[in-house]
């Protein structure tokens, strides 16, 4: 079959679906690649290149003409015209806000495949353009903001003075906002980000950034999603949150707002007030300003600056500023989906609905409107648990009452008290004896080095064999005549025995490990 | 005066233990720290013989010399011979032996007294004698699973919550018995329960539980130790046996976080013994296998390697070619390092000691924390015979049953090459997408033998 690449007609485009590098690909898998002439020009891939890699360069009808068609954006009324029935056309659609869009494709009655419906799971993490386009994205927003800002990221110390770092906030910390996180990092500026999904601290810290949780003791379970995507929170979150940008706002220099919600209006994180509080020559770059933005007074497709001197950067192209890693990486997202949709890996695409991944995918076919697909849980974490999943999932423990912890120890205490009460003076003795040796024993025992374990083990075994003690005493103070002592003996020979293999084994097999670890 | 003097003894034994345990923080001071645990040792058993044989006649002299002699002819025996391979086995043994003479000691005492002696003094008899027995054939039971003569899977009898928790419930109702009437048969009979309590209770663990299991055991000798203390008054034994008790128990902990599992879940059952199924139908995609050659060649070109071995390379006996493989391209100027999950093999520690066994120097045996953020700049790992420690399944599959085990993220690494037998899944029976990784290729066969083939190779 033949796949057709048409070049992208909307304004400021420059991806393409195919480079070469994936039309060999394509080509492998058995497809004839049809790519329309100079549909590579913005992402610098010429038509040459295409020829070299085996697709053969045509016009755009031919393209458009092909059974199957690869696209980057969602077509337009124009080329919806040009498709045939039956074509199978793959693209971003974004099918949950543009209703019209699929009804228009279902009535052209092509088969279409929207990219950005890829459920969030593990096995089609290789076919998620949204997350590897957020990558990008999330790159290049601190590229855009490193160009319009004033100073270094990193912090310095010259011969004409000091230079702190800069300090970047990242609010989002979902694909695009980790690769904002990570980028602005490697400039070496200071970078805070937050997320309403207090799950996502660990990957935050593991970047490099500091995560701000926005203190509310529910949030964990308010904002686990199911789907792997951040929803929309409460009144009382949001106030608090709205807090934390306030207080950070005059304090940093870079905002990064990564804030989407999928099929919803972007929530509004940095109101006016707090873009008023930043200091002069502070950027915003405002990534969700397609769906209205989560910065106040931020332009789509625009930087705007404020009376005080602060950039909002608004564009909406950010992956497609790098236009050739974006058409590689979107490219590659479609031969992935490809693999999945070519079993016999001979040019003949084979739709399974049984499959999740392209049953979720597929918004329309044959005039048949199949979207929204049936819901699918992704994600087992703390909301959906399944009986078995219970046993396996931690969950994160609610932070405890400190109040109830000391209740438990005064308990204790009580308990511990009345029973000493009641025991003669010498149990207490050897008590004050017991307690204090376990507090040493943790203490001594939590300096031990991590690869002396097996060591530690063995001389705790040759010291416990100090039961010998008992033993000993008992067998030396034992007398042969009445019988029942007979087996007084016998029982602590043999307790004395194995003790004494305890104590002289654990230490030579001990002194034996010891001599064996060596400094290189 | 002499009780003093003994006194004196017992205290600076105690201190000497307590040194000995403090010495092993550090490589550097870990053999001053055993040798300061014999002295200890040694002034304690002179001081505990004046005491019992002074009056006592030729024979007792005697038995205390023949039996102390066996013990020492075998301990010393065993401990020269034993594999390091077969360290977990003898640790096991070991436990089991104090618990055997806690038992012993215990009934001892109840016998030597007539079954006089106030309440206090009873219920410290009956708690040594459980501890202990408990200990003991746990600890038999570990034994017989490390060494593989008996399977290491957990056994699963029905109802086996209950079975244990009647086994406590029936043992305290004897432990009233046994207080108010003075007897020996409830002490008997309450042994018989303990030593079954404590053969099921280790015989429904797994075999990849077995670190666990035997700091758990390390842990109980201990706290045999100290009953038996209580019960003889002896406040060395009591000190002993408290800081045992307390390093087991600290060894538990740390290994339990290693898994991230609570200390009962892994007590109370093994992986997968709750239904938890791993979802063996998901498509991973495909694995690229790679031999020998290959390996050496990217060896070859890489400025640093790091390690993880697991328990399959105890299993192969891979230490020594893995060793030598070290030297050799530590010769070459590549930065080779190892990287040790805290459960790596069955016992904590274990792979650190085989490594040391094949002379491996132990500055570049690193800790999963200390490492974990290297692996972005390494140029290639080395997965031998570990499979769940590297799953990237822990970290970013909440489904997995594994799902937020601390792991070794060897997947950020620039390439991975894992050694294994076949692409069966590992202890917790879940499969390992980091195999089908692009960045990952599998070398199948016996650890050993492709080791000494890449070797050939460089």
């Amino acid at each position: 079959m033949q796949i057709g690449v048409p070049r992208e007609t909307r304004a400021r485009e420059t991806r393409v679906a195919a480079t070469p590098k994936t039309v060999e690909q394509l080509v492998a898998l058995g497809y004839d690649v049809a790519v329309e002439g100079g549909a590579g020009a913005a992402a610098s891939f010429s038509d040459e290149a295409y020829a070299a890699a085996g697709a053969r360069v045509v016009t755009a009808d031919e393209a458009w003409g092909s059974p199957i068609v690869h696209k980057v954006n969602a077509p337009s009324d124009d080329e919806i015209a040009r498709l045939r029935p039956g074509t199978v056309l793959v693209s971003l659609m974004a099918p949950a806000i543009s209703p019209d869009l699929v009804e228009k494709l279902r009535a052209a009655r092509v088969t279409a495949m929207a990219m950005d419906a890829v459920p969030r799971i593990s096995r089609a993490q290789s076919l998620d353009v949204l997350s590897s386009m957020a990558n990008i994205a999330g790159y290049r927003a601190v590229v855009e903001a490193a160009h319009e800002f004033g100073s270094f990221f990193t912090g310095q110390v010259t011969a004409a003075g000091k230079v702190p770092p800069a300090k970047v906030l990242v609010a989002g910390a979902g694909v695009a906002g980790l690769a904002a996180i990570g980028t602005a990092r490697s400039l070496g500026a200071i970078v805070r980000a937050t997320d309403a999904r207090v799950e996502v601290a660990e990957q935050v810290e593991s970047m490099g950034a500091d995560f701000l949780a926005v203190q509310l003791p529910e949030v964990d379970e308010a904002a686990a999603s199911s789907d792997g995507y951040a929803k929309e929170m409460g009144e009382e979150y949001n106030r608090r949150a709205a807090e934390l940008y306030a207080q950070q706002a005059p304090d940093v220099d870079i905002i990064i707002t990564t804030a989407l919600i999928p099929g919803r209006p972007a929530p509004r994180l940095i109101t006016g007030e707090m873009v008023a509080s930043m200091r002069p020559g502070s950027v915003i770059v405002d990534m969700a300003a397609a769906n209205g933005g989560n910065v106040e007074g931020s332009v789509a497709d625009q930087m705007v600056v404020t009376d005080n001197g602060v950039r909002i950067i608004g564009y909406t192209d950010l992956a497609a500023r790098l236009p050739t890693q974006a058409s590689q990486l979107y490219g590659t997202n479609l031969v992935n989906l490809m693999k999945l949709l070519t079993p016999g890996k001979d040019g003949q695409l084979v739709l399974d609905f049984d499959d999740v991944v392209q049953r979720n995918m597929t918004v329309a076919r044959d005039g048949e409107l199949l979207w929204p697909p049936p819901a699918i849980q992704v994600s087992a974490a703390p909301v959906a648990q399944s009986p078995a999943g219970k046993k396996v999932v931690k969950e994160p423990e609610p932070p405890k009452d400190p109040r109830r912890r000391y209740a438990g120890m005064a308990v204790g205490a009580v308990v511990f008290a009345v029973i000493a009460a009641v025991s003669p003076a010498s149990f207490l003795g050897h008590f004050t004896v017991f307690a204090l040796a376990v507090v040493i024993g943790y203490y001594v025992i939590g300096n031990v080095h991590h690869a002396l374990h097996t060591p530690l083990m063995s001389v705790t075994n040759a010291i416990s064999g100090i039961i010998v003690v008992g033993a000993l005493l008992q067998l030396g103070s034992a007398q042969t005549s009445p019988s029942s002592q007979l087996v007084i003996i016998v029982l602590a020979f043999v307790a004395t025995l194995i003790a004494s293999i305890n104590i002289f084994g654990g230490f030579t097999v001990t002194r034996r490990m010891l001599t064996m670890f060596r400094k290189g | 005066m002499d009780i003093a003097l003994i006194q004196a003894a017992y205290i600076i034994a105690a201190l000497l233990f307590i040194m000995s345990l403090a010495g092993l923080s550090k490589h550097e001071t870990a053999r001053d720290g055993n040798v300061l645990g014999m002295i200890g040792m040694g002034i304690a058993l002179v001081a505990t013989l004046w005491l019992a044989l002074r009056d006592a006649p030729w024979g007792n002299v005697i038995a205390v010399a023949v039996a102390m002699a066996i013990g020492a002819a075998i301990g010393i025996w065993r401990a020269r011979r034993v594999e390091m391979t077969g360290m977990p086995e003898l640790i096991a043994m070991l436990h089991s032996f104090v618990g055997a003479a806690a038992v012993l000691v215990g009934l001892n005492t109840f016998l030597a007294s007539d079954g006089a002696g106030d309440s206090v003094h009873l219920v410290e008899i009956f708690l040594g004698v459980f501890i202990g027995a408990v200990t003991f054939t746990g600890s038999i039971v570990a034994f017989l699973k490390l060494s593989a003569r008996i399977s290491s899977k957990p056994l699963m009898l029905p109802a086996r919550h209950w079975l244990n928790l009647a086994a406590l419930v029936v043992s305290a109702g004897l432990l009233v018995w046994f207080v108010a009437a003075h007897s020996i048969v409830p002490l008997l009979v309450m042994t018989a329960i303990a030593l079954a309590f404590g053969w099921h209770l280790v015989a429904s663990i797994g075999g990849g539980d077995m670190p666990v299991v035997v700091s758990m055991l390390n842990s109980y000798s201990g706290w045999a130790a100290a009953a038996a203390g209580f019960m003889l008054g002896n406040d060395l034994l009591i000190v002993t046996g408290a800081l045992v008790g307390s390093s087991g128990a600290y060894l538990s902990y740390i290994m339990c976080q290693a898994m991230n599992r609570s200390f009962v879940s892994v007590i109370a059952g093994g992986f997968g013994s709750d239904g938890a199924v791993s979802d063996s139908d998901v498509d991973y995609g495909d694995h690229r296998e790679t031999n020998a050659a290959e390996v050496a060649d990217l060896l070859r070109n890489s400025s640093s390697v790091v390690i993880t071995p697991g328990y399959g390379m105890a299993v192969a006996q891979a230490q020594y070619p893995v060793a030598e493989l070290t030297s050799k391209l530590r010769e070459r100027g590549v930065d080779v390092r190892f990287g040790i999950h805290p459960v790596a093999g069955r016992l904590p520690g274990h792979m650190n000691v085989l490594l040391a066994e094949a002379r491996v120097p132990y500055d570049i045996v690193l800790e999963m924390d200390e490492i974990n953020d290297d692996f972005p700049d390494t140029d290639v790992v080395l997965v031998i015979g570990a499979n769940d420690t590297v799953n990237p399944a822990a970290a970013e599959d909440p489904t997995s049953p594994i799902a937020g085990m601390p792991v070794l993220q060897v997947w950020n690494a620039k390439d991975v090459v894992v050694f294994k037998r076949s692409m069966n899944a590992g202890y917790a029976g879940v499969q390992n997408p980091l195999f089908f990784r692009d960045n990952s290729a599998m070398l199948f066969g016996d650890a050993k033998e492709r080791v000494e083939d890449i070797i050939k190779a460089l």
